[in-house]
């Protein structure tokens, strides 16, 4: 908790949008929870199907969070054009 | 090595990872490689778990995985940067149902094991799926409200706050109910009761994220945005601590910690508290109105707009919802350009709670290749507003609301915005004369330096660009 306070007082609102999409990527991480409850010894059925729905969701929310911020980020390097600054 | 050990240091590598990648993240120099270096960190957690476990089901997780490659790659390819903020909001609603569907999923599997479970894993258990139903169910409204499937407005009735509290009441009382349980002693199976004590959790938790998201109005959704994706955080992190997995508890309470901030700072920015903001329902019939109308707007045609801003030197776009909504980045850019070469000093002055998520009009500028240093803040316009020949305000509405500063009864009172009432001319451009999406009436569009140019903002900033090129 320290350290995520400690991370981002100070943040240009540049880059508000890319931050938020990047936590929310790295929230993500219960794919690594939901990789361990897959695979439980002796799990029954309906609790592997549970944990692969997390597994499921939980790659979206991975994936999807990644590849929308890299897209973002790359639209915000600084392109030399005309009309740009004099 | 022994796997223990190999686990613990790549799961301290994966936190490692997650927290320089955050902090790259805040810097525009290096945001992009933080985004990277984050996501490597992902990988390293993912193979780390694959190589710590036994008896993997393989075909079931690539199953799920590739299945959520696929959507995630689609979703994240397709979705037009103007329909960013939903996407983002649908994304971390995901993170919440997976980690509701951990926190099911292990309920399960301690049972089948017919593992004694302590106090403690039951409350994080009951911890998860009620954190993760709320994200979910939260999301999904507010997915609903940004994309229009949903009315945007506050939705609000008698007594909202009982019937919240009701549910919250009855969560609590199930939850103390279920963690009392003292699941050891069960035979395997668990007791239908306890079940549905889970099930009616889980329920109840969907419809206190559903409840708590209804009478929030589309101008606050920034700061929702920001606190349920701090919800999806807390959630992994519960999730965690269920099954004893320190990078979950580690890079969720990361998550966490920095929604919360980002949460701060769309609140202070709007002047407000963060209480304020979940329950007041902003904008609705209960708040004091502005008085309506108050005298004769000034409507402006193209042409006239035109003859305005060629006379111009100094001129200051100040987007909003609206720029989004009608997709102008582009004419606006090519707008900015043309008054440039005209000889007049550009700026786009960005209101930290504009659009519709934190920093959504800053997307959608660079999108559209607006030179990141001519974005600039407030606070760095306002002090000089009186030399500010024109101020175009682009579909932005409560920003620039001067009822802020002058109507002690205003909802919005107290809020810094930008002061373009105080510009020598400020043409507005606007659909109708309507409140905007705190419903709030606006003064500004009846100065007598205001003009309002009506019409879609695209259609209108592209007639403009056409009369510089004639």
């Amino acid at each position: 908790m320290f350290l995520g306070v400690e991370l981002i007082k100070k943040v240009p609102s540049q880059l508000h949008t890319p931050l938020m999409s990047g936590s929310n990527a790295i929230s993500g991480i219960t794919v690594v929870g939901a990789l361990i409850a897959s695979s439980r010894e002796g799990g029954t059925a309906i609790a592997t199907l549970l944990a692969v729905l997390a597994v499921l969701f939980a790659t979206i929310n991975v994936v999807g969070g990644y590849l929308v911020t890299d897209r973002m980020l790359e639209m915000f390097k600084t392109k030399a054009k005309d009309g740009g600054k004099p | 090595m022994n796997p223990q050990l190999i686990r613990g240091l790549g799961y301290i590598t994966a936190s490692i990872f997650f927290i320089f990648g955050l902090k790259m993240l805040s810097s525009q120099a290096t945001a992009r490689r933080g985004n990277r270096v984050s996501a490597v960190g992902m990988l390293i957690a993912v193979v780390t778990t694959l190589t710590a476990m036994e008896d993997i089901r393989w075909f079931w997780i690539v199953f799920g995985a590739v299945l959520g490659c696929v959507v995630g790659v689609l979703a994240a390819r397709l979705v037009k940067m103007t329909a960013m903020p939903e996407m983002v909001g649908l994304f971390n609603g995901f993170g919440g149902l997976a980690s509701l569907l951990v926190g099911w999923s292990e309920y399960h599997g301690k049972w089948a094991a017919a593992d004694p479970v302590s106090l403690f894993t039951t409350v994080a258990i009951f911890l998860t799926v009620l954190i993760g139903a709320m994200t979910f169910s939260g999301s999904l409204v507010a997915y609903g409200k940004l994309s229009a499937l949903i009315d945007g407005r506050p939705i609000l009735y008698k007594k909202q706050n009982l019937v919240n509290a009701f549910v919250l009441g009855a969560i609590a009382a199930l939850g103390i109910l279920f963690c009392a349980q003292k699941l050891d002693q069960l035979s395997s199976g668990g007791s239908a009761l306890v079940y549905l004590e889970l099930i009616g959790i889980i329920a109840l938790a969907l419809v206190l994220g559903v409840l708590s998201t209804i009478p929030i109005g589309g101008a606050d959704m920034p700061v929702v945005i920001c606190l349920l994706n701090s919800y999806s955080g807390l959630a992994a992190c519960a999730a965690g601590f269920v099954i004893g997995n320190n990078v979950l508890i580690v890079s969720g309470s990361l998550v966490g910690a920095s929604g919360l901030i980002l949460t701060r700072i769309m609140c202070k920015a709007m002047n407000r508290s963060l209480a304020n903001v979940l329950f007041s329902g902003f904008g609705s019939a209960t708040s004091a109105k502005g008085a309506g109308y108050q005298g004769q707007a000034n409507p402006i045609a193209p042409a006239d707009a035109y003859l305005i801003l060629e006379a111009a030197h100094n001129v200051v776009f100040v987007p909003g919802y609206g720029m989004a909504a009608a997709q102008a980045q582009h004419v606006v850019r090519e707008l900015g350009e043309l008054l440039h070469d005209n000889g007049a000093e550009v700026r786009y002055c960005i209101h930290p709670v504009a659009g519709r998520m934190p920093g959504h009009m800053n997307v959608l500028l660079a999108e559209a290749n607006v030179p990141y240093e001519m974005l600039v803040e407030p606070q760095d316009v306002n002090p000089t507003m009186e030399m500010v020949d024109v101020a175009i305000v682009i579909g932005a509405n409560d920003v620039v609301n001067p009822a802020a500063k002058e109507d002690q009864t205003s909802p919005l009172w107290g809020m810094p915005i930008i002061e373009v009432d105080r510009a020598r001319t400020c043409i507005v451009l606007k659909r109708s004369l309507n409140p905007g999406f705190a419903g709030v009436d606006n003064p500004l569009f009846f100065k007598d330096n205001t003009r309002m140019l009506f019409g879609d903002a695209k259609a209108s900033i592209a007639s403009l660009v056409s009369e510089f090129k004639q």
